[in-house]
């Protein structure tokens, strides 16, 4: 069984007419587009709504905003996506297989439990299928929240800040397994790490002001993960650097 | 440990009963000393443990009956907002009613058999356990609900496998609660009117001045409240081991 995703060729797009919160715009006229089989990279101020707008592909912010999403071969968004937070949001009683199959049992279906362990020897986690996420490292945690994202084997992936909460070396080491695990697919990762956004980004996108809107992306062209020691990266890291403090410092927040 | 903890801790009661009753020089008819209360205790071994098994049984009946309309009650609760409106201040005025003043109540309509006992305890304990589970299925992990959501999960679904199980380490919570205050429903309901049960045999012993036999079923009644509670809580903590309870004197190096 190889993780072959189905076929990528439709690129997603977000129009948001508005979207207000707590009578504040965050969003006005705002479009969006997720090209297909590319990693898009937002950075941005916090507060900024990266992860709002993130919330908005996944349909989750359906509430305040006049929000509109579609795929450019007119599929149905909902049954491509799947999310991965910040919080690993391993559910606290399910063993890692179990964690890892929760999609199946959430929809009904017969739980493909070869298939779980195969995601799970993915991530080098085989031994420790009937451990409760409490007896496992952080990191470890969130190699088995990528598990359950490749488990549930959709076309786009939306991650929030996904490794944030690790030290430098693991994160690393995560940034490394998801690049290559998930290389067809199309990912949007909502960061605070310029580095990160440089290393695994095809776009690296900035958010800025109020209502929102996006700098011009930043195209990088070179295989990924990149390693951190290119001298090229560096400068693109010092750039981006530049835009993010050159934003805070004249954006809404200090 | 716990074992050799809770007979020390028995028997240093024992010794300071005894030496009360030497000391005051009561009369056994007010307040009898150990070596009486022991005697009754094995001559009416037999009549203790038919009453001690009848308060269990109401016990046990009404802790599985609050407990199933608890948990109905408080999903329920959660998920109508027209029956949290209008339910949920009916709940809170009846708790506001002792259950003591219903007791009689209940025993007219019920009888004096089992039936208004159960009742009675039913009563006690669904108030904690509808409200600690209600609580329990409204602090649902939001970001659980999002990741369900992508993964097109159902309501029914959710319910069932996301807000039911994390609710069950506070439905525990309020469980525990309800048994330990189950057997006051149990004997005041035997109390206010019945034939069996410690309660009863408790009033009928204090009419007959048999004040050893009295202690004796007060002895009976603790045991069976304490066994009951210590075999819940063990049952629970295995059952929610999954949230384990953090200790307060962590030892700092």
């Amino acid at each position: 069984m190889k993780n072959l995703l189905n076929d990528q060729n439709f690129s997603v797009e977000i129009k948001i007419k508005e979207f207000s919160y707590n009578q504040e715009v965050l969003f006005k006229n705002f479009n969006f587009i997720l090209k297909s089989g590319e990693w898009s990279c937002l950075l941005g101020g916090s507060g900024v709504g990266k992860t709002t707008l993130l919330r908005c592909f996944a349909g989750l912010q359906t509430e305040y905003g006049n929000i509109e999403v579609s795929c450019s071969d007119g599929g149905q968004l909902g049954t491509r996506i799947s999310y991965m937070a910040q919080n690993d949001l391993l559910f606290p009683w399910l063993t890692a297989l179990e964690n890892i199959t929760i999609g199946n049992k959430l929809r009904g279906q017969k739980i493909d439990e070869e298939k779980g362990l195969y995601y799970l020897n993915l991530v080098g986690l085989l031994k420790n299928k009937y451990d409760l996420p409490d007896k496992l490292s952080g990191g470890m945690r969130q190699r088995i929240a990528l598990a359950r994202t490749l488990m549930e084997n959709r076309q786009i992936v939306l991650m929030d800040e996904p490794f944030s909460n690790l030290d430098t070396i693991t994160k690393l080491k995560m940034q490394d397994l998801a690049s290559e695990l998930l290389k067809t697919s199309t990912v949007l990762i909502v960061t605070h790490d310029p580095m990160e956004a440089i290393r695994l980004g095809n776009r690296v996108y900035v958010l800025y002001e109020r209502p929102g809107r996006l700098k011009q992306p930043i195209k990088i062209d070179k295989n990924k993960p990149r390693q951190i020691t290119d001298t090229n990266l560096l400068e693109l890291h010092a750039q981006l650097l530049n835009q993010l403090s050159f934003e805070q410092n004249n954006g809404l927040e200090t | 440990m716990i074992l050799i903890r809770a007979l020390i801790i028995f028997l240093s009661i024992l010794l300071v009963w005894h030496l009360i009753t030497v000391v005051t020089e009561a009369p056994p008819y007010i307040l009898p000393n150990p070596k009486l209360v022991i005697k009754a205790f094995i001559s009416n071994s037999d009549l203790l443990f038919f009453h001690g098994l009848i308060t269990l049984t109401e016990i046990l009946l009404g802790l599985t009956i609050g407990l199933v309309f608890g948990i109905i009650s408080a999903i329920f609760l959660a998920y109508y907002q027209t029956a949290r409106q209008w339910l949920m201040p009916i709940l809170v005025v009846s708790q506001a009613i002792p259950v003591f003043a219903l007791a009689p109540v209940l025993v007219l309509w019920l009888g004096y058999g089992m039936a208004s006992k159960v009742a009675m305890a039913t009563l006690i304990i669904y108030f904690p356990v509808t409200a600690a589970f209600f609580d329990g299925l409204r602090r649902t992990n939001i970001g659980f609900l999002d990741l369900a959501l992508t993964m097109n999960a159902s309501q029914w679904s959710i319910l069932r496998h996301i807000r039911i199980p994390s609710a069950i380490p506070a439905l525990a919570s309020g469980f525990r609660v309800a048994t330990a205050v189950a057997p006051i429903g149990a004997i005041v309901g035997e109390w206010v009117g019945s034939s069996e049960g410690l309660g009863y045999l408790m009033l009928h012993a204090n009419g007959r001045m048999q004040i050893d036999v009295m202690f004796a079923a007060l002895f009976t009644l603790s045991f069976i409240a304490i066994a009951l509670y210590y075999a819940v809580d063990a049952f629970l903590t295995r059952a929610v081991s999954w949230s384990p309870e953090t200790h307060f004197n962590i030892k700092k190096d």
